[in-house]
């Protein structure tokens, strides 16, 4: 019986996530709200029938009853937060919601197989982030001063990561993550919500070169204290979305170009330099060399990525646990073994549906501010998740960053839901700006409409 | 005020669209990122799959052995030559019901692996049981059977081979050049994989110096002697595509060329010959004489076309490279011990098989094979493995020419033995001397029939003497013995 449920359900999940993902692309064709609807609705019921039945496998297995009650939790949690959200804002992007749900839910499920405890801890996380997150796209709406701030946040931040390389140079090694109150905290990540603030202010008030040298040598600043604490992973997102804003700012490709010269060269000086550096991409090139040094965890997580086949061996089938820091780094891993790499590949195709999202998002919007927030939540999102699953599966060499929304990490799943809601404020202005559009429209057509008729008058006067 | 660009254009009065292209850029910069990162992940992890469960860091292989019971492996006939079974102490222990015969062909899978127990391992773990079957095995509380590999091998051949070979060292591997299947392959001395664990420690550390777990087919270098005349043979056909017919050379028993002196085996004089007769009497003294005549360049891409100093195309066990090349000096003495294969040059069993292969099967080298299918227990078929051509070795009409001139070995030279049967043979002998003591290994190497080859056998015995003497009387019972001659 146990058997049949498994095997059955697996074929269940994969199958509604390729119909959860079939959705998500065809609203890119679909653009009326009528049409949308009922990609909302069927993209709701895919996402908790994959849910469903992931559920029931892990109960299947385990045997456990105390799991059921986890997930009429999560049940409650997230069909309250897809309601909440139609209800409040209904001029909010509801797909990006719908996707940010459906990837938290399998980050919950594949940590539950993992650690129950941390996939409880994960969930309280979420649950708290998106309580919080309630008011930010409201204020984001109306807090027209944010733009205003650009220096202090520059500051703030900049003062923020030189404290932790300061603490961390006398801890001994690095050390990127706090715990206050039983919960890890990585200032990287919330710093990074700040410098995107920050470039954005700056960019909007840009106006000649000299306004982008300065801004330049204090994301510089920025790019370079991580590098010196050795947070690799974080110090490429903090560039990319320098460079990003900057082409998009400048609409000028020679910057960007300009950029990523730059970068090869500092990452080859940096090879150079750095010894840590070199035992990276040793391990990347040839992992099974040093299998039982540096190349052990990327070797662990290629087993793991290739065990599973297509369909997977089912949640509580593999050993996915042999991979170290599987729950922060490789999660990745250990969805494509358990769950198939159909649907892990599914799954990452849902994230670039996302990412697709915020940009369509960002290319509609006037108001260059917010168009340089948005895009840069965008790209942040996106390449964070290109290095993790890149980096776990061989692609790229490991930088260590965690995958948004899926891994297990309190900063990150915090920031993450943050700056998705910022993207649902964002989008609450693009529809007002085009409702104003609209109204003016519609005054411009009726004094046009008028003119004719006096003009039409005048000329019968004229007669 | 949030600012909104007033973008309408005073011509037309229409709204001009903000169109911003950098985000479009680098929208479609990540979209192809991925694409490709997300096409790499899965060909990767899919084109990888085998090698990484069997690696010995994989912790998954040991899910597999907890889950599933390892599979069978069956002769080309469906004879088993490898089983597991539950023993009286509850363990699986794995059952060889042909002994000694298979060792090296069939390898073993307890401590590390080898043979084919090692090439289908992944196959050998996994299953493909219907799910209501495994269902049906859950219940009994047994383990699902994993798949079962179809060898190419033929027990019948196999055990004529193995006796053939008596309590001699050396080698016999018989194959189909048509098609590059293995149907036997004996290595001596050997073990018996059923006491494995009693014998490993001694055979490990070796002491009686018989390398037991060696396959020597494949992994055993011998100086090739007189077999390796065809090498030489064939480069001077490539030098004298035409006028090969009108080579003359005159034995008096030695060769001797600018103060260095090759002579014939047991100083034997073979008196007047061209290059068919001197082939089939393989004269040393006059191969020597035609060594010497050759260009470098034409020894050395010969041995280039023929693998030599190369990686094989051989996947199911593991082997080693054969070497041979033309003295880089050019030294008069090297070049006329290469001619007749002694000095420098080694070969494995194997690899001489696969250029008789060839030969016999117009210069087109079929890649070898062991295993032939994989099925699950409930018969569905897995995984085939079908002929597969390699690649020309050497030009049809070479090919033809040397097939001529190994059968005059048989019908008037070295191979006698095997003239006069029901089915006509072809092949060469060789008699390699491994010391200064003038002992030598016996080789044969060849097919049948003669016109239309179909079967090809490579025979070493090490320390016998001639091979005219030693190895062709072996191979003539595999001959019969594949042809049904009792």
């Amino acid at each position: 019986m146990e058997l049949y449920i498994t095997e059955i359900s697996k074929y269940v999940i994969a199958s509604m996530m390729l119909l959860y993902t079939f959705t998500a692309f065809l609203a890119f064709k679909l653009r009326s709200r009528e049409a949308r609807a009922h990609i909302y609705a069927a993209q709701i019921a895919l996402m908790f029938l994959i849910e469903f039945s992931c559920f029931v496998q892990i109960i299947a297995r385990t045997g456990k009853v105390v799991y059921l009650f986890f997930f009429a939790f999560q049940i409650v949690v997230f069909s309250s937060v897809i309601m909440l959200f139609y209800f409040i804002y209904p001029d909010g992007n509801r797909l990006i919601i719908n996707n940010c749900c459906l990837l938290l839910m399998i980050g919950v499920i594949i940590l539950t197989r993992l650690s129950y405890e941390r996939a409880v801890k994960q969930f309280v996380i979420i649950a708290i982030s998106f309580l919080l997150g309630f008011f930010i796209p409201e204020m984001i709406f109306r807090f027209n001063f944010l733009k205003r701030f650009t220096w202090a946040y520059a500051g703030i931040g900049v003062a923020c990561l030189g404290i932790v390389l300061i603490l961390g140079a006398t801890i001994n090694g690095s050390k990127l993550t706090y715990s206050i109150a039983g919960l890890t905290f990585q200032p990287s990540e919330i710093v990074k919500v700040l410098f995107l603030f920050f470039l954005a202010g700056a960019l909007y008030k840009a106006e000649n070169l000299i306004d982008l040298l300065i801004l330049s040598v204090i994301a510089a600043a920025h790019v370079i204290i991580l590098v010196l604490s050795k947070d690799l992973g974080s110090a490429l997102i903090y560039f990319m979305l320098y460079l990003a804003l900057i082409y998009i700012s400048t609409e000028n490709i020679g910057y960007f170009i300009l950029g990523m010269f730059f970068a090869a060269l500092a990452s080859m000086a940096s090879y150079k330099l750095f010894a840590h550096i070199r035992v990276r991409v040793q391990a990347w090139r040839d992992p099974f060399s040093d299998i039982t040094g540096a190349g052990y965890q990327l070797s662990q997580s290629l087993f793991g990525i290739s065990s599973g086949g297509l369909l997977g061996l089912g949640l509580y089938g593999g050993n996915p646990k042999s991979i170290p820091f599987v729950v922060q780094d490789f999660i990745f891993s250990a969805i494509a073994e358990e769950m198939g790499i159909i649907f892990a590949i599914l799954m990452i195709l849902v994230c670039l549906s996302t990412f697709l999202f915020i940009m369509q998002e960002g290319y509609y919007i006037h108001d260059k501010f917010y168009r340089m927030i948005i895009c840069g939540i965008g790209i942040s999102y996106a390449f964070q998740t290109f290095l993790t699953i890149g980096g776990g599966a061989k692609f790229i060499p490991l930088t260590g960053v965690t995958l948004p929304l899926i891994s297990y990490g309190g900063s990150s799943v915090l920031v993450t839901i943050v700056m998705f809601m910022i993207v649902e404020g964002i989008c609450m202005i693009g529809s007002d700006e085009r409702y104003e559009e609209y109204l003016e429209e519609r005054r411009y057509e009726r004094n046009r409409y008028r003119n004719e008729r006096y003009k039409r008058y005048e000329d019968e006067e004229d007669r | 005020m949030r600012d909104t660009r007033d973008t309408r254009t005073k011509r037309t009065g229409k709204r001009k669209k903000v169109r911003s292209y950098p985000i479009m850029v680098l929208s479609g910069i990540y979209v192809l990122l991925f694409v490709t990162m997300l096409g790499y992940i899965f060909n990767y992890s899919m084109s990888h799959k085998q090698e990484f469960i069997n690696n010995d860091y994989n912790t998954r292989q040991k899910i597999l052995l907890k889950q599933n019971q390892r599979g069978k492996i069956l002769s080309r006939d469906g004879d088993i030559l490898a089983y597991s079974e539950k023993g009286s102490d509850g363990k699986e222990v794995r059952v060889y019901p042909y002994g000694k015969e298979f060792a090296h062909a069939v390898g073993y899978s307890t401590k590390g692996k080898a043979g084919i127990e090692a090439f289908c391992n992944y196959y050998l773990i996994n299953t493909n049981l219907d799910l209501s079957k495994k269902v049906a095995y859950d219940t009994k509380g047994m383990k699902y059977p994993a798949d079962n590999v179809t060898s190419t091998l033929d027990a019948n051949l196999q055990e004529v081979a193995y006796n053939a070979l008596s309590s001699r060292k050396g080698a016999i591997i018989v194959s189909n050049p048509k098609t590059g299947e293995i149907l036997a392959m004996v290595s001596k001395p050997d073990f018996d994989p059923n006491n494995l664990e009693l014998e490993w420690d001694n055979m490990v550390k070796d002491t009686s110096g018989e390398a037991k777990l060696l396959n020597r087919a494949t992994q055993g270098l011998y100086p090739p002697g007189s077999t390796f005349k065809i090498v030489t043979l064939l480069s001077y056909l490539r030098e004298h595509p035409t006028d090969y017919a009108n080579y003359k050379f005159s034995c008096n028993g030695k060769f001797t060329h600018e103060g260095n002196t090759i002579s014939c085996y047991h100083g034997e004089n073979h008196g007047s010959l061209d290059l068919e007769r001197s082939f089939a009497k393989s004269c040393n003294s006059s191969f020597a004489n035609i060594g010497v005549g050759l260009k470098p360049e034409t020894f050395d891409g010969v041995l280039h076309d023929l693998k030599f100093n190369q990686e094989l195309p051989i996947d199911f066990c593991r082997y080693n490279k054969s070497s041979s090349s033309y003295p880089k000096d050019h030294a008069i003495s090297q070049v006329m011990q290469l001619s007749i294969g002694q000095g420098n040059t080694s070969i494995t069993p194997e690899h001489l098989n696969l250029i008789t292969c060839a030969i016999a099967n117009d210069g087109m080298l079929m890649k070898p094979y062991i295993v032939s299918e994989v099925k699950s227990e409930d018969g569905k078929e897995i995984k085939k493995f079908s002929p597969e051509e390699y690649g020309k070795l050497l030009s049809t009409s070479e090919s033809q020419v040397i097939r001529r001139m190994m059968g005059k070995v048989v019908n008037e030279g070295t191979a006698s033995r095997l003239k006069g049967l029901s089915y006509t043979a072809a092949g060469k002998t060789g008699s390699a001397e491994f010391n200064d003591a003038k002992d030598s290994h016996a080789w044969f190497t060849g097919f049948a029939p003669a016109d239309d080859p179909e079967v090809c056998v490579t025979i070493i015995v090490e320390e016998a003497g001639s091979g005219g003497s030693y190895a062709v009387p072996i191979a003539k019972r595999v001959f019969d013995a594949y042809f049904g001659v009792e």
